[in-house]
């Protein structure tokens, strides 16, 4: 179906929902590498003047990638929950804004609806919304999880501690989460990004956690960021899999190019639960996604790439997953060009993932080839921290020397709980407190207590 | 300078054996909960190093007159890029030479097994530091084993798949391409070079094989240049590249 808006005698046409969406999306340079976004400001808003327009209803009628062909579109059409689809279902996208922003829609209201909503409702109204509706409402969603411990309570936030080494050493790894555990990190997550997929020196990454975990009873979870199917098989061997990776994207063919599909993360997801790890919930999955991975596949089918990013929101929950992230600003600068670009896109993706009851976090981050700095990093920061997101990245220094880019350091982390009164997880506070690594004021303690640091020794075995 | 490092930072104390363990930035200290100001500033540095990388150009006249002295021909060529800007934006457009290039490698000749392109990429510092040097120990190999040689392609404001057209149009056997390397902070003059056989237009990266890290203190020149030839040895022979081809060089 067409549709149209009329501007000053001038008329507006958009062919299709997909093509309408893609034209309303505020400018990011991936959108325009695939010739999809609108030629000029004003055919632009004209696209958002229609886009407001549109019932709802009609996203449930017109799919932007066809049924027959996409299991995710599949996906979101049957698992649509259409009970609660009641209490919006007469809404335009316009007036969908307006009843976000309302104060009677509060946070069980939202808590209700988030299976209603399709991603591409999502991806919809957050493009007729500014920067300031997009953290307002997201400030209103809280979603929680639980393994070891608890992320996602209004009132704090987290970090997924990211000590990645160029050669997946061991010792060189330990060093970095030391660190970070001694400035208040890695309560979402000890997260290694392994250089190589090879399971032998993953399972070497796991079982270093594990024992430094158990050693210091520390109430977090840990993961080695591999390939899914390379878990599957250390699952299988009883590795000491905490947490599920993968990396998910919008589309069959995108999540294709990935080498998954949905049967192989059921699979996947039922492998890591069977291991029943969690001691007081049992969140197992860590997807990761990131606006442009579709386009990059060239597996976008035309869609825009941040209405992309959204659907891939509905992979990630169906599996009820601990953590989500995306990647906002590793992708380069042919999607996302400057900091203005890679800001926008991160508020969306928190919202819109938000919005769909995940568990959201941020990867506050940029490459040397974009036009950003970290003055634009810490003001993304600080907008994500009063938007409510759950986690960001714990990097030393904020200077991954594995992956090559540049994301949050523990420091910074500790600078937003600082300035908006957040704490970390409360099981992880604790054992700080425990540890005299924080002051009973959750501040950083004024004399740093070595006590890990001694007793090291078993950790380097093997 | 000292001063200045002490200011309102706990003491390191045991942490300096961590430190040894990895190049991460750990035992930073910190000035309230912020990362104290020389560290601060050394990472500002490593960026601002890594930007220029991003927007040197590429040393041309240099380059070609040094491979002039060596009795190496070279032509410059153009992608449809405009500027950097451009650049950064449109990889599509990197990769494809515009039209006045493109006219100008058709009158070359053509057929010859080898053709050698150098290319910006992301890093022209890599090429100004690592190119030649590369260049100079490779040519002498590939013109041992008798394998001719196209003029050395220069191309401004290019990706690595700007090599399969113009391997195309050249009609080479074999395509390699010099091109620098994304900036990183620890190191923003890495040298990649890519090498296709049988380049033609619409190839992927799985069509190619890659050594990368090539600068003074990472993969050296000779080492890279052994590696290179090896896997030009071994395209040559089985006449493939790519993930067909893997690379047993032992060094």
């Amino acid at each position: 179906m067409s549709y149209h808006f009329t501007i000053d005698h001038q008329r507006y046409q958009f062919n299709d929902l997909k093509a309408l969406l893609a034209k309303a999306s505020p400018f990011r340079t991936g959108d325009a590498l695939a010739n999809i976004s609108a030629r000029t400001y004003k055919e632009r808003v004209a696209a958002q003047l229609a886009l407001a327009d549109v019932p709802l209803k009609n996203f449930l009628s017109e799919t932007i990638i066809p049924y027959e062909t996409d299991e995710i579109t599949r996906l979101i059409i049957d698992d649509h929950d259409m009970a609660n689809f009641i209490t919006i279902d007469h809404f335009t996208v316009g007036q969908f804004r307006e009843w976000l922003l309302s104060d009677e829609t509060d946070t069980a209201k939202l808590h209700h609806i988030a299976a209603a909503i399709t991603p591409e409702m999502a991806a919809a109204v957050s493009k007729i919304m500014r920067n300031q509706d997009l953290i307002a409402v997201a400030r209103k969603i809280e979603v929680v999880t639980k393994f070891r411990n608890t992320i996602g309570l209004k009132g704090h936030f987290a970090t997924r501690l990211q000590p990645n080494h160029p050669t997946d050493d061991p010792k060189g790894i330990l060093a970095s989460i030391i660190d970070g555990l001694m400035y208040g990190n890695g309560d979402a997550v000890i997260g290694i990004n392994p250089a190589s997929d090879n399971p032998l020196a993953v399972l070497k990454l796991l079982a270093l956690i594990d024992r430094l975990r158990t050693q210091f009873d520390i109430p977090i979870q840990s993961c080695v960021l591999s390939h899914v199917s390379t878990t599957l098989n250390l699952i299988r061997k009883q590795a000491p899999i905490d947490l599920c990776f993968q990396s998910i994207a919008g589309t069959e063919k995108a999540n294709h190019g990935f080498g998954i599909s949905l049967a192989l993360l059921t699979e996947a997801h039922e492998a890591t639960l069977s291991l029943k790890r969690g001691t007081i919930g049992n969140n197992v999955m860590y997807f990761e996604t990131g606006q442009g991975s579709a386009l990059s596949a060239n597996a976008h089918h035309g869609v825009d790439q941040q209405t992309c990013e959204a659907r891939a929101y509905s992979v990630a929950r169906k599996f009820n997953p601990m953590l989500v992230n995306s990647v906002v600003g590793f992708i380069g600068p042919e999607y996302l060009y400057d900091g203005k670009q890679i800001t926008r896109a991160a508020l969306e993706d928190h919202f819109c993932g938000k919005l769909l009851g995940l568990p959201m976090g941020m990867d506050v981050c940029y490459t040397n080839h974009a036009e950003a700095d970290q003055d634009d990093m810490d003001n993304l920061l600080t907008l994500l921290g009063v938007a409510g997101c759950n986690f960001v990245m714990g990097v030393p220094g904020s200077d991954d020397i594995m992956l090559n880019y540049q994301s949050t350091s523990f420091h910074d982390a500790l600078y937003l709980r600082k300035v908006l009164g957040l704490k970390p997880a409360p099981e992880f506070e604790k054992w700080l407190i425990a540890h005299q690594i924080f002051d009973e004021y959750g501040m950083l303690a004024k004399h740093t207590n070595l006590g890990i640091l001694k007793n090291l020794d078993v950790l380097w075995k093997s | 300078m000292e001063e200045l490092e002490n200011v309102g930072k706990q003491p390191l104390l045991d942490f300096n054996f961590l430190k040894e363990l990895t190049d991460a930035r750990i035992g930073l200290g910190h000035a309230g909960t912020s990362i104290p100001t020389k560290e601060s500033l050394n990472f500002k540095l490593a960026h601002a190093q890594a930007r220029d990388a991003v927007y040197t150009p590429m040393a041309i006249v240099a380059l070609s007159s040094k491979l002039e002295s060596f009795s190496l021909p070279s032509t410059t060529l153009y992608s449809k890029v405009k500027d950097r800007t451009e650049y950064l934006q449109r990889p599509d457009l990197g990769r494809l030479l515009n039209q006045r290039s493109t006219k100008v490698l058709s009158d070359e000749i053509k057929n010859c097994d080898v053709v050698i392109c150098v290319a910006d990429g992301l890093s022209a510092l890599a090429i100004n530091l690592n190119a030649f040097d590369v260049i100079k120990l490779l040519v002498p190999k590939i013109q041992q084993a008798n394998w001719s040689l196209a003029t050395i392609c220069l191309v401004m404001q290019g990706r690595v798949a700007i090599a399969d057209q113009i391997g195309e149009i050249l009609k080479a056997k074999l395509s390699l391409i010099l091109i620098g390397e994304r900036p990183g902070l620890s190191a923003a003059d890495s040298m990649g070079i890519y090498l296709t056989y049988r380049p033609k237009r619409g190839l992927t990266d799985d069509s190619r094989n890659c050594i990368s890290s090539i600068r003074k203190g990472g993969l050296s020149a000779e080492l890279a240049a052994n590696k290179i030839f090896y896997l030009i040895q071994q395209a040559m022979g089985k006449r493939i590249s790519g993930t067909g081809l893997k690379d047993e060089y032992e060094s």
